[in-house]
């Protein structure tokens, strides 16, 4: 049936996302507490981080804008988005939130700036990933659900 | 069927249906955490606002068994909130973050979180957590038991009251009748069967500010060192309450001190100046711990140790400590502001508590008005001082009020900032202290305002810090003392320790005082005790008002900066201590000499390091009026305002928060 190689599709694309690092082990967690009650549980919290974090972001690029940079604030900005980053596993995302955190410390701005657009680079790569992914889910639809083809 | 299973399951269902409060402002965690929850079969309420989540709890302190926070919020520092729960409810309180650092585990721990998680959280972590709410009910009930008869028609009644839906009467102990409030809970019957339990005789004791207050006078006559629990319990000759009860309130009472001397001890460093605080704090002295101040307030600051302890009670009272507490903007600092100024209404009787407090000590008014009080207060300072206690001078409000009346008269005297900001509603003691500047006691007031008006609260919260610059820590520390304030208010009493806040930068003098206030009350528990220890601020307040009571908390205002430097820590102390984040704040007690910063410099730590949070919510600031009057005082005596601990000054903040 469709649905399998939709699946099978699906799983592909779900395992490169880990085989590429840019989910890790806590998104497995997320995937867990997706049931029937919940079945939808991962493309939301992962929406809701997006919608969030994009007003971190954004807070974040405002602050790069003013000179000299204020480390503690952009500091604080970048805990709170680790922070969000980690909880629905996005690997690389907070992997260079921590090394921008690292530059913030240690004041250097050139670091900051450089980090700051890797990891935009990464969220966003992130981002179209996961869409797709959430979209071929839709598609392939509720294992149990999976009755004729369309 | 219910029944039933609850009755078969009573054992093994806890902690099915426990109720959570998960309190995170990253809506993504938030959601996350509350999932996780649910599927461990808790029974979840969210919310992003730390503010919100307090009301949810004071409306109905029997509504929930557990509180997840969430460290990095942005209208209230997790810490603060950890501690304001801690003291006024006295619900285990988990602290969760995405920064492990040890110092910030640490500074969870001293402020007694029962726990500490990472984020991002796995379900593993939470699926134990209930035994958190376990082991404090055990604890409870231990002290429970301890009164005997207490317990006993509690369990009875508990149990059926509890158990209500239940039906198991009788077969649930106390434990399980937690547990099966957490069922019932799921029934819906949980608040009704707290409920229940509460009139028959509610396994915790709740630690009102009239208890925490007798409880702080009762150490600080036997000296925070000396205090212990079979003493107090008889000194304060209260019925119904149990060795036990009085142990762990003690015990957090004292984790309350000390962790406000951590603070005041940094204040004090900035303060350095402060010095004065030295003798400010020895007025606390009465709290032992405060006394110790004293040794302390010598050196550098108040040194955490000693201040915590003496903070403790002193704390409170510190309040006000000026200088710091007064800083304008007291970072955090404790100042406690006892209740918010706002209160007043309660403070009013407070104040008059604190009235009674301050005067006798030479009253603090004089102290205060010896003591340069909150710089900012300037004019606060110099009169006023005993006589004050009303009037905090409505300096900018942080007037550190002269602890004694602060408070009480901060109100009364209508002191337009309510010198300890929120310490004059409280109580704190901005009295006489010339005005000073009680830390924003408007700061602190609004501070205050964030907190229910808890009459604790508001008794701390206007430990008015210095004003002036208190103003912006007052707001915090208003906060901060806020939480404090519920104890506060007695604190503020305290609060001269605006005195300290040397004049300069006052800042947050009186933020300290009121920090601790706040601090006082968030702790719910502690803070009872620092409530007390504002009350007994009387005392203490006394104590220090006589002496320069620059409260550290002041005192560290005198540094003017000095406190500001502290902010963060301050901030962090915030709860309690109030932070003379001002650090010129301080006033050094005046320079120490004033005020006989009795030993028990804890004051200056002592003080309900309430910490001005600027949380706004709280009104840290109230350490404005001590934080003012010290900052005055220190003023006067120091253009530094570097109380003459300096550091104690600062330290001395956040004891002298404590007032």
């Amino acid at each position: 049936m469709e649905r399998n190689p939709m699946r099978r599709q699906l799983a592909i694309m779900r395992q490169s996302l880990f085989d590429q690092g840019h989910v890790d082990e806590q998104f497995v967690q997320l995937e867990e507490l997706q049931d029937d009650a919940n079945p939808n549980f991962v493309e939301e919290v992962v929406t809701l981080y997006y919608r969030d974090s994009a007003r971190i972001i954004l807070n974040i690029e405002q602050a790069l804008e003013r000179k000299p940079f204020d480390f503690r604030k952009l500091d604080a900005y970048m805990h709170q988005f680790k922070g969000s980053s980690s909880s629905i596993g996005a690997k690389k995302v907070k992997a260079e939130s921590t090394l921008f955190r690292e530059y913030c410390k240690s004041g250097n701005g050139e670091g900051c700036m450089r980090s700051f657009q890797q990891l935009k680079k990464e969220y966003a790569t992130l981002r179209k990933k996961l869409g797709a992914y959430f979209q071929l889910a839709r598609q392939a639809g509720p294992v149990e659900t999976a009755s004729r083809p369309k | 069927m219910r029944v039933e299973r609850v009755i078969s399951d009573e054992n093994d269902s806890f902690p099915v249906g426990m109720r959570v409060l998960a309190v995170d402002d990253d809506p993504t965690c938030l959601l996350l955490l509350e999932t996780l929850l649910t599927k461990c079969k808790y029974n979840v309420t969210t919310t992003s606002q730390a503010i919100t989540a307090l009301k949810m709890l004071r409306e109905n302190k029997n509504k929930f068994d557990l509180v997840i926070s969430d460290v990095h919020m942005p209208d209230m520092d997790g810490f603060k909130l950890l501690e304001l729960v801690g003291l006024e409810m006295d619900l285990p309180v988990i602290m969760l973050s995405a920064n492990g650092d040890t110092k910030l585990v640490m500074k969870g721990i001293t402020h007694g979180a029962c726990d500490y998680l990472l984020k991002p959280v796995r379900i593993e972590e939470l699926q134990n957590i209930w035994q958190h709410v376990i082991r404090r009910k055990k604890f409870d009930r231990k002290d429970q038991d301890g009164s005997g008869s207490q317990d006993k028609p509690y369990i009875d009644s508990s149990e059926a009251a509890g158990l209500g839906n239940v039906d198991q009467n009788g077969k649930f102990n106390k434990k399980r009748k937690d547990q099966n409030e957490d069922e019932d809970e799921e029934r819906d019957e949980n608040g009704h069967d707290n409920e229940d339990l509460s009139t028959q005789k509610k396994p915790r004791v709740v630690w009102s500010v009239e208890l925490h207050r007798k409880f702080v006078a009762a150490v600080n006559q036997l000296g925070v060192e000396k205090a212990v629990p079979k003493k107090i319990l008889e000194l304060m000759n209260v019925e119904n309450l149990t060795r036990e009860n009085v142990a762990s309130h003690l015990q957090k009472f004292r984790l309350y001190l000390k962790r406000i001397s951590c603070v005041a001890n940094q204040q004090a460093n900035m303060a350095a100046a402060l010095g004065s605080v030295d003798s400010t704090h020895l007025r606390m002295g009465t709290m032992n711990g405060l006394g110790n101040f004293h040794t302390l307030a010598g050196p550098d600051q108040i040194h955490n140790a000693a201040f915590r302890s003496f903070q403790h009670s002193g704390v409170l009272r510190r309040l006000n400590t000026p200088a710091g507490v007064g800083i304008s903007g007291l970072p955090s600092s404790g100042l406690v502001q006892l209740s918010p100024v706002q209160n007043l209404g309660n403070t009013s009787t407070y104040q008059r508590k604190l009235q009674s407090f301050v005067i006798p000590g030479n009253h603090n008014a004089n102290i205060l008005q010896g003591m340069p009080m909150s710089l900012e207060f300037d004019q606060l300072q110099n009169n006023r001082a005993a006589s004050h206690v009303g009037q905090f001078p409505s300096v900018d409000n942080t007037t550190v009020l002269p602890v004694s009346s602060i408070s009480g008269s901060l109100i009364d005297a209508g002191c337009s900032n309510s010198p300890l900001l929120g310490v004059t509603s409280n109580s704190l003691l901005l009295e006489g202290s010339s005005q000073l500047p009680t830390l924003h006691a408007s700061n602190l007031r609004d501070s205050v305002s964030g907190f229910p008006n808890r009459s604790t609260l508001s008794d701390f919260t206007s430990i008015a810090p210095a004003s002036n610059q208190l103003h912006g820590s007052k707001a915090d520390i208003q906060d901060q003392a806020f939480p404090i304030s519920c104890n506060a208010g007695k604190i503020i009493s305290s609060a001269p320790q605006d005195w300290n806040a040397p004049k300069k930068d006052a800042p947050y003098q009186s933020n300290v005082p009121s920090c601790s206030i706040n601090s006082l009350r968030a702790v719910n528990g502690d803070m009872a005790q620092l409530g007390q220890c504002l009350d007994q601020n009387n005392p203490i307040f006394n104590r220090n008002v006589g002496f320069d009571f620059v409260d550290p908390l002041s005192i560290k205002c005198s540094e003017g900066e000095n406190l500001a430097m502290e902010p963060s820590v301050i901030e962090k102390e915030g709860y309690l201590m109030v932070q003379p984040s001002r650090q010129g704040i301080y006033i050094p007690d005046n320079e120490g000499e004033n005020f006989a910063m009795e030993p028990s410099v804890i004051e200056k730590e002592g003080y309900l390091i309430v910490q001005p949070r600027r949380q706004g919510s709280y009104i840290p600031g109230n350490l404005g009026s001590l934080e003012d009057l010290a900052s005055a005082m220190t003023k006067q005596d120091h253009d530094k305002g570097k109380p003459t601990d300096g550091d104690f000054g600062y330290n001395d903040y956040s004891l002298r928060t404590c007032i």
